[in-house]
């Protein structure tokens, strides 16, 4: 067994500054238990935690959510990762960023903005983000980001309800002026797990969809950039998840947890640190969550002896425990998985299904946000 | 492949960076959700690119830098900016 390598710093933060959105898309990667408002940190707590951040070695922050404009020291927040050096990239609904607020977030520095688009068309996108009127004020955004002269991504989440829209979703890429356009087939995990028979595309339908994508990618060349991350349900190999646990990329949820990825916390048994209690250093070289599944040493043997183990890390250590029931499982994708078969039916089955969404929203039970 | 001309002049869009990199070492190029780690050469050139210059004049200012051919040197500032405007993260003006 090789000895353990002291972990390289992280190049990436995704900063979950609030849970809350006016949206309710059905695969919202949020947990199915949103933190609530009166737990978000506060202005100076997270400047101090961008402060850390690049001192740490991360060069990039993604502002992200729920929905971040929703906090109103976005500016100061975007002021302090510019003052650290940091790159910020705003990852937004974008229906409720008026042109003078914008304004003052390109003046305090921002680097970047990604627009989440649920579909292409006013009709998909509003039925999907459960909001009347949500296409055109997304358009109205892009065209102030564009005018501003800041640099514009689309962010399309694909699944059943939106697939056939690929086409259609390049098109409103060039026609919006956007430099990238991401398509990103559902992770299943979340919310996206609660609605997974309502979301899970057939493999013609996934396939299709991917010849598309590449098509629309050779046609473009040096117009649009064309990020796709690939459905895995339907693959032989797991994607290395994150780039491996703990390897690039911390995130931090709006009470303060430092997480390895936005989904770890469906792993029970881990333990997260707080940036209420710990430095952001000692964090990410230190804490139980971050050590857990970091490098190869907690691989299953079957990992441990395969060529792929530096490329893919063993896949996402949350599907593993969803799938499997054990957080250490080689990712059940994997075609070596004895849980393979078993994937690949339950893949089917969802896709064979027709159940309606499940939309994201706060449980009604306790005291509002 | 984009050709590019000696006569071009060419920028850093908005929305990406070059900057050290002090933790890691080396220069970085930040761009939309990706980091380009560069060598000590491509961040010489990278460097000489101000929205001002021509890309025959930075070929020029290499050329002082580095005692190579001519040629190669500009065969080699060419295709790495080619690559580059591929990517987005430079373009010409
Ligand atoms: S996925 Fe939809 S609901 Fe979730 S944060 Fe993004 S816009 Fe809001
Ligand atoms: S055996 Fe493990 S390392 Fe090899 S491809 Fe499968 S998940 Fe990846």
């Amino acid at each position: 067994m090789a000895s353990p390598e002291v972990p390289q710093p992280p190049m990436g933060m995704l900063a979950e500054l609030t849970h809350r959105c006016p949206l309710q898309c059905p695969y919202c990667s949020n947990p199915v238990a949103l933190e609530r408002r009166r737990q978000e940190l506060d202005t100076a707590t997270w400047q101090r935690v961008f402060a850390d951040a690049a001192e740490l070695g991360v060069l990039q922050v993604h502002l992200s959510g729920g929905e971040p404009a929703l906090r109103p020291d976005l500016p100061e927040l975007v002021q302090a990762c510019a003052d650290a050096g940091l790159y910020s990239n705003l990852i937004t609904a974008g229906v409720n960023i008026n042109r003078a607020r914008l304004e003052t977030l390109a003046d305090a520095g921002l680097d970047h903005v990604q627009l989440s688009v649920q579909g292409a068309t006013p009709e998909v996108t509003d039925h999907i983000a459960n909001m009347a009127g949500a296409h055109a004020r997304k358009r109205a955004f892009a065209a102030e980001v564009t005018d501003i002269g800041l640099p514009l991504t689309l962010n399309a989440v694909i699944h059943r309800a939106n697939l056939h829209q690929i086409d259609d979703f390049v098109e409103l890429a060039l026609e919006l002026g956007a430099r990238r356009l991401e398509i990103a087939h559902a992770q299943y995990y979340g919310w996206a797990l609660v609605n997974r028979a309502a979301l899970m595309p057939s493999r013609e339908q996934v396939m299709a969809a991917v010849e598309r994508v590449e098509a629309a990618r050779e046609r473009l060349q040096g117009r649009l950039v064309i990020d796709a991350v690939v459905p895995d349900y339907h693959a032989r190999f797991p994607k290395p998840c994150m780039n491996g646990w703990g390897r690039q990329s911390l995130n931090v949820t709006p009470s303060g947890k430092v997480l390895p990825c936005h989904a770890a916390e469906t792993i029970p048994h881990l333990e997260f640190w707080n940036v209420a209690d710990h430095g952001l250093r000692e964090i990410w070289y230190d804490s139980p969550a971050f050590n857990a599944y970091r490098g190869t040493d907690w691989m299953p043997e079957t990992c441990q002896s395969c060529e792929r183990k530096e490329i893919d890390w063993g896949g996402c250590r949350c599907q593993a425990l969803m799938l499997t029931g054990d957080a250490a499982q080689m990712d059940p994708v994997c075609e070596k998985s004895p849980y393979h078969d078993e994937v690949q039916t339950l893949a089917v089955l969802d896709a064979a299904g027709d159940a309606d969404f499940t939309y994201r929203r706060f449980a009604r039970t306790t005291q509002g946000a | 492949m984009t050709a590019i001309q000696e006569s071009d002049i060419v920028r850093l869009p908005r929305g990406v960076r070059l900057r050290e990199d002090k933790q890691r070492g080396g220069w970085v190029l930040l761009a939309p959700e990706r980091v380009f780690q560069l060598d000590g050469i491509a961040q010489t050139v990278v460097s000489e690119v101000d929205g001002e210059r021509s890309v025959g004049t930075i070929i020029d200012r290499l050329c002082d830098t580095y005692q190579a051919p001519r040629e190669r040197i500009a065969e080699d500032v060419t295709s790495m900016f080619a690559g580059l405007v591929e990517k987005r993260v430079l373009e010409v003006m």
